[in-house]
């Protein structure tokens, strides 16, 4: 069975790719395999540290994640930081502003990370929902449905995609951009290699560093993804034997009416 | 309570006689429960119990959201996220709530197109038809309007195009979307507005729901064979029929067991396939999204309201003789109205005498290539309004009408049936071969 499964999910997978690139040059969204994908994907802790780490040391120079609690970072089924390291975290990263001190002070896990710094960056709590990496093909929502939406894919892609051309537009400097709608991005390259040390000594290139803060985006966009999938795979295991079971007394309760002397 | 002749509820105890003299619930329960089901009803007559559970599903799930959401423009899209990050099951309940929507129209479709196939809408079941289209037509304003609560970009623009709609309607159409918005533009009366009337609507969807169940038990079903129920006598009529109670409940429950196994895992494994990454975007009034698409379920009669331009020769023609008082805006809204007011007119557009697609030879292809053009036409919706989907747009709309005002009540007159079994008791023994494969006539190729 799970052989079985494994094959259809290797020809769905197939036939998805397959599709992708039927679609020709129209996506630039390179699919990147994550450790979340499928019924059965679940984060990679270690991945989400280290998407936090570039997070905190690079992206949330302008970019905010207003929506997501910082005691989130210690639940399960998320980076999982023990409860000081949280604390530590919070004080020692971010500070906000109090109403009641009339002044900021050092965040606590009961705060909120903190909004945007700059206004022409968007908040990143929801990014990886709230853009599409993959589509059609002509409009037929099969890619989407083999490979998903493409949320995370899609930020791997803006942060790899810098072609290194630059111009000028009414004073914003503009960096070409492979991912980018129109080719062209206000952000610089946020990313250089090795920019970020790894406690685990995990490789700090451009593009893994772009694979673990797109990793950290998706649990920061979806927190309870893994309490979900296992929610879904209880009930249609359940519902599965329900059915089963549900049928049989069905063709036992009919089959006196169907000329049938047993079922 | 349907004119079939069955057994009735009588109270027994001392109990049960001085509660039925003074309030007959228990035998309205009783002639519901056991009420007479033609025997024959195949698979395609689940839908309704799948709905009522669509149904019970939204409005728990919705009870328990608005525990938590706040309907103000600043802090709605806040108090969404924070049902999905810190409310315990929050993030189940919405996942639920917004897939059900979809669950409900996908079953209101299959439900809708079962009845145009085997004749449903027919003498004397015209009631539960019409109620039928009026609950659609509350799905959509409750679908509608929900979308718009958690004020994401979808959310914002499409109440924005969709109250527009109404803007195109000559004379009184800016007052009358400025009413409905609560103020010049989708703003926080509108929030507030769509988020009672889709507190309310829901409820009226289950009050039509009781008159919409009333009205078949008192007709009783149809069924596969659009064959009457023999009512001559009670012998006669339980040959024909079965108890509700517990066949078609045990059957009913299988298929809801089997749509729900489906739908858990698309909550559990893809909740936002369905939905559109722009609505996990805050609404901004100043940046308009690139393509403003309505929902899936939409989307057909979208096409039809996008399908008729300008440049098409009916919509100049109707400009021109009215002097340009109906243009293309309000062509194109008539329209999207009309593709559903021609489906609640059935009952009178189709004149066959027969009730059951099953005995009609032509009318069955021109009803499958009306599933197609409805498919078709869903598709044209989530592309851009640009050649070539305009084009097929507007056959795909031209055939919609075509359907229901040309070919129904042309078939009628033309074709000629298929010879129908005598009875139900008749094509459900031919169906089983119980008395030695008498196959009559009309195998169920269903």
């Amino acid at each position: 069975m799970i052989r079985k499964l494994t094959l259809s999910a290797l020809a769905a997978l197939a036939l998805g790719a397959g599709a992708a690139h039927a679609a020709g040059d129209e996506a630039h969204i390179h699919d990147v395999d994550f450790s979340f994908e499928g019924p059965f994907g679940a984060f990679d802790q270690m991945q989400l540290q280290r998407g936090l780490q570039v997070y905190t040391e690079v992206c949330s120079a302008c970019h905010g994640l207003r929506y997501v609690p910082i005691r989130t970072l210690g639940d399960e089924g998320g980076p999982g930081l023990p409860e000081d390291q949280v604390r530590a975290y919070a004080s020692q990263n971010f500070e906000t502003f109090d109403p009641e001190l009339d002044d900021t002070r050092p965040a606590t896990p009961a705060d909120h990370f903190p909004a945007s710094n700059l206004e022409n960056a968007p908040d990143l709590s929801l990014m990886a929902k709230a853009r599409a990496g993959f589509h059609g093909p002509y409009g037929l929502g099969i890619n989407q449905f083999f490979q998903g939406i493409g949320g995370p894919e899609y930020i791997v892609n803006i942060l790899t995609g810098y072609t290194g051309e630059t111009k000028e537009e009414a004073g914003t400097t503009y960096y070409g951009n492979k991912a980018f709608p129109g080719g062209w991005i206000a952000m610089a390259p946020p990313l250089s290699d090795d920019q970020v040390t790894f406690a685990d000594g995990h490789a700090a290139d451009v593009h893994h560093m772009a694979e673990d803060a797109a990793a950290f985006l998706m649990w920061a966009a979806e927190p309870h993804m893994m309490a979900r999938k296992h929610a879904g795979f209880v009930a249609v295991l359940f519902l599965a034997i329900l059915t089963v079971l549900l049928y049989l007394t069905n063709k036992r309760l009919w089959a006196p009416h169907k000329g049938k002397k047993h079922a | 309570m349907s004119g079939i002749p069955h057994d009735h509820y009588e109270p027994k105890t001392k109990g049960e006689k001085w509660l039925h003299s003074r309030l007959p619930v228990l035998g309205l329960l009783y002639d519901t429960l056991f009420i007479p089901t033609p025997k024959n009803l195949n698979w395609w007559w689940i839908w309704g119990i799948v709905l009522a559970f669509c149904l019970a599903l939204q409005i728990v799930t919705g009870i328990v959201l608005v525990m938590h959401y706040t309907p103000h423009v600043d802090m709605a899209f806040a108090s969404v996220e924070h049902i999905m990050r810190d409310v315990r099951g929050g993030h189940m309940l919405r996942y639920l709530h917004a897939n059900g929507a979809s669950l409900f129209f996908f079953a209101v479709y299959i439900h809708i197109f079962r009845g145009l196939f085997y004749g449903s809408y027919k003498a004397p079941r015209e009631i539960t038809w019409i109620v039928g289209m009026i609950i659609y037509l509350l799905m959509m304003a409750t679908g509608f309007m929900g979308y718009v609560l958690p004020w994401g970009q979808m959310s914002f623009w499409g109440a924005t195009v969709i109250t527009g709609l109404f803007g195109a309607i000559p004379f009184i159409g800016e007052t009358l979307q400025t009413f409905l918005l609560g103020g010049p533009a989708v703003d926080n009366a509108t929030l507030n507005r769509f988020f009672s009337l889709h507190y309310l609507l829901p409820f009226v969807i289950a009050g039509l729901v009781i008159v919409h169940i009333w009205a078949f038990h008192s007709t009783g079903n149809n069924n596969p064979t659009g064959v009457p129920v023999r009512t001559g006598s009670k012998e006669e009529a339980e040959k024909d029929t079965l108890p509700f109670w517990p066949y078609f409940v045990i059957k009913d429950l299988v298929g809801l067991a089997i749509v729900l196994v489906v739908f858990f895992a698309v909550v559990g494994f893809m909740p936002n396939y369905l939905g559109h990454p722009d609505n996990y975007i805050e609404a901004n009034p100043l940046a308009t999204p690139a393509h403003i698409v309505p929902e899936w379920y939409f989307l057909p009669f979208y096409a039809i309201l996008r399908a008729f331009t300008g440049d098409v020769w009916i919509v100049m023609f109707l400009s021109w003789i009215t002097g340009g008082i109906i243009d293309a805006k309000f062509f194109g809204v008539l329209a999207m109205f009309g593709a559903i007011a021609v489906m609640a007119l059935t009952p009178w557009l189709d004149t066959s005498s027969v009730r059951s697609g099953r005995f009609r030879p032509m009318f069955k292809w021109w009803f499958y290539l009306l599933l197609i053009d409805f498919v078709v036409l869903m598709w044209c919706g989530a592309m851009p309004a640009e050649p070539p989907y305009s084009t097929i747009s507007l056959i795909g709309a031209t055939y919609w009408f075509a359907y229901f005002l040309v070919i129904l009540p042309l078939l009628g007159v033309i074709e000629k049936p298929l010879p129908q079994p005598a009875t139900i008791e008749d094509d459900f023994n031919a169906h089983y071969s119980k008395h030695g494969g008498t196959k009559t006539v009309g195998s169920p190729a269903e």
